[in-house]
């Protein structure tokens, strides 16, 4: 199953490392990982997005927990959660192409930040599935670069990850 | 007060009461060493190898219930200790490891003896750290034994560049850590801790199996009057031996690949398996599947959450400190009314007694030739069971095992994870250092001890009077005997040829060689040889070549499914 797991680590050279490696170490999968610093300089927030069997995540827990930076540890996608994603997308917009490109970015709320006689940038956000879908949407033919950030999560409502 | 770095990482130790540093020196380590020579309170031991050092520190560790510490320079001394420090980490054992590095400057510019010691030991360590301020190195010493002797312990690394050691700064030694991202669980659960009461009472056929937690945490006491309080049939695992007395009768023996018939029965058809400080390891249980095939509830004490349900499926959960937790246990059996099924315990016994007389430890012994198992048994005769035991990793290992019955903790000394060969003698030198007056003896074979022989030396610089057991079989024995069982009898590369004479060589290091050919010598040798207080005595020991550890369980098979002797094949 599809998880995402949401940690605060001390923002110490090597924290990231510790995280990844132990993910390869134990052979565990990592679908996409995010980290940055929170508005507590001293702490970083990573959002791991892994799959496995419920045993699995169980250690994935444990054991990230088990990291001496490791501050806290978060299954959000156990209840309600929001997940965003950014996208940036380099696009071909010449010709007829260009204005319907303009046209499915409009659909998808996305927003062109770069333009070019020939190319567009469009900034995309929301979650995996509608960024997959606007790459689906489109004549992949005329993607030139893709760009993607990777999840970020936070719980609904009440539920808060902090110190 | 303002010191160097390299004088404030000796204060520290001071500060932490380290008796012994073992260590190599190098240039990245230099302004330590200069640190180090300028005092008298933390004395060093200069091993041979840094391998070497790192044992030596785990078996001061394992043998007392101190931090061991060891020094080591930049790269390849590094390099060195990485075995060293895996061995460690497998069996959580405090230590504290420094390393030099190369300066600041020069990181990453892949300067001369210059490795990512960070990185390269980051998967082998409880923790780690590279100090870049001066100011910082007393705090992080602090941390680094907190963390190292706390919790589940392991070995902690702490990577200092030379200028850093050359650079000024005040002084001040914390007097406690505050970490907020580390706060192990000590107490264990009130709730489930009645709970695991109530199904031990309950049990109809109860069984107790403690590992290494149980040594680490010192709860042989309270572990040995509860199993005792309870009637309880008990194993304790390879890196438990001596966890509860081997002598009494509520032993089973050691449980696993080469444990006992009764042990691994019991394990098995248990209806309530109490777990202690030990981690279903794949050694011991053999083939999980297997394992959980048959019902039983589980119990599972542990200071490491991760432990729990990793490999089997935990039912009472209880995370703490297993000294804590059995003091808990044993305040609320004395409080207890419920009634235990004793008439169920006693049917149990009879079970396991049925087990027991198969005899599955008894060995041919012979009048030509010498049996491992034998010379065990006369080592444990000799010592009076009470000498502190190191072994290196193959046959011996598992005979010491089986045949010396350790009734202490802390008196069995061996790489039970990790498998590391070459740690017998380092273990006998760390141990002997802690225990000057005790008896210690390492078993090995002639194909361990030859992974840090070197260390012969040292035993002479530092008067270490251990005693070697070689179990000298001219083979790399565990491997034939899975050539020997698995492998058609092909032993690619397993025989050990072009042999010193050991007890030559132990000679010219200044010790004393005994060869030993025959077994009606062995007996003789042993007492000759810890007569012999202020010595080193190297007994070589011609053994059967052909001798196998049984029981056995083949590796990825279920516990039940045992070799109990040759004749089983």
């Amino acid at each position: 199953m599809r998880h995402v797991i949401a940690l605060l680590i001390e923002n110490e050279s090597g924290a990231l490392s510790r995280v990844s490696g132990l993910f390869s170490a134990r052979g565990y999968n990592i679908e996409s990982l995010t980290v940055a610093p929170t508005e507590d300089a001293s702490l970083s927030r990573m959002t791991i997005v892994t799959t496995g069997s419920d045993d699995i995540i169980e250690q994935i827990t444990k054991q990230l927990n088990k990291l001496v930076d490791v501050v806290k540890v978060v299954d959000i996608s156990e209840s309600a959660h929001i997940e965003r994603e950014l996208m940036l997308i380099k696009v071909r917009a010449t010709g007829k192409d260009r204005e319907e490109m303009k046209r499915m970015a409009d659909i998808f709320r996305g927003r062109i930040i770069d333009a070019t006689d020939s190319s567009y940038v469009i900034e995309l956000t929301g979650n995996q599935t509608k960024l997959d879908s606007f790459i689906g949407a489109i004549d992949t033919t005329l993607i030139l670069e893709t760009v993607r950030s990777g999840i970020v999560g936070i719980g609904r409502g009440d539920r808060i990850l902090k110190l | 007060m303002v010191l160097t770095g390299a004088e404030i990482v000796i204060r520290c130790l001071q500060e932490e009461k380290v008796d012994y540093v073992f260590g190599y020196p190098g240039g990245a380590v230099l302004f330590i060493y200069d640190a180090l020579f300028q005092q008298e309170k933390v004395r060093h031991v200069l091993v041979r190898h840094e391998q070497a050092a790192i044992h030596a520190a785990d078996a001061y560790a394992r043998s007392t219930e101190s931090v061991g510490v060891a020094l080591v320079t930049s790269g390849p001394g590094a390099t060195n200790a990485v075995t060293g420090i895996a061995t460690a980490y497998c069996d959580s054992i405090p230590m504290v490891i420094i390393s030099g590095q190369v300066p600041t400057a020069a990181i990453g510019q892949d300067a001369f003896q210059e490795v990512d010691t960070v990185g390269i030991t980051r998967p082998c360590v409880k923790h780690n750290f590279l100090v870049k301020d001066v100011a910082d190195i007393a705090s992080t010493i602090k941390k680094a034994f907190h963390l190292a002797k706390t919790g589940r312990p392991g070995p902690v690394l702490v990577d200092i560049p030379k200028d850093v050691s050359a650079q000024r700064a005040e002084y001040h030694y914390p007097k406690s850590v505050e970490m907020r991202s580390y706060n192990p669980v000590v107490k264990g659960h009130q709730g489930q801790i009645k709970k695991a009461l109530k199904l031990l009472l309950e049990a109809k056929r109860p069984m107790i199996y403690t590992g290494g937690g149980v040594i680490l945490s010192d709860a042989a006491k309270p572990l040995t009057k509860l199993v005792r309080k309870l009637g309880m049939p008990i194993t304790n695992t390879l890196m438990g031996l001596g966890g509860y007395p081997a002598t009494d009768k509520q032993y089973l023996g050691m449980p696993g690949m080469h444990g006992t018939y009764e042990a691994n029965m019991s394990m098995h058809f248990s209806d309530v398996l109490l777990a202690i400080g030990a981690r279903f390891d794949d050694r011991v249980i053999g083939d999980p599947n297997h394992f959980a095939a048959e019902p039983r509830k589980i119990i599972h004490i542990d200071i490491d959450p991760s432990s729990i349900s990793k490999r089997v499926k935990v039912d009472v959960p209880i995370v703490g400190d297993v000294k804590d937790v059995l003091e808990e246990l044993i305040r609320l059996l004395d409080e207890n009314t419920q009634k235990q099924d004793t008439d169920a315990l006693a049917t149990w016994w009879k079970q396991i007694d049925e087990w027991r007389s198969r005899d599955c430890m008894k060995y041919k012994n012979s009048d030509e030739i010498i049996k491992p198992q034998y010379v065990i048994e006369k080592l444990w005769e000799v010592t009076g069971g009470e000498a502190f035991i190191t072994s290196d990793v193959g046959q011996h290992q598992m005979w010491a095992a089986q045949y010396y019955k350790f009734d202490k903790p802390r008196r069995w000394l061996n790489s039970g994870g990790l498998g590391t060969m070459g740690v017998g003698m380092p273990y006998a030198m760390g141990a002997q250092l802690a225990h000057p007056d005790a008896q210690v003896a390492c078993v090995t074979g002639e194909a361990s001890i030859q992974m840090n022989i070197q260390e012969l030396s040292t035993c002479k610089q530092f008067r270490l009077p251990i005693k070697i057991c070689n179990l000298n079989n001219r083979y790399l024995g565990m491997v034939r005997q899975w050539q020997e069982l698995f492998h058609g009898g092909r032993y690619a590369e397993s025989y050990m040829d072009s042999l010193p004479d050991f007890a030559k060589l132990a000679e010219s290091y200044g010790h004393i060689g005994i060869r030993v050919d025959r077994p009606g010598d062995v007996e003789g040798a042993l007492r000759e040889a810890f007569s012999r207080k202020k010595d080193l005595v190297f007994l070589d020991f011609q053994i059967d070549q052909t001798e196998n550890v049984y029981p056995m369980v083949q590796g990825g098979k279920g516990l039940t499914e045992m070799i109990l002797s040759a004749e089983d094949l």
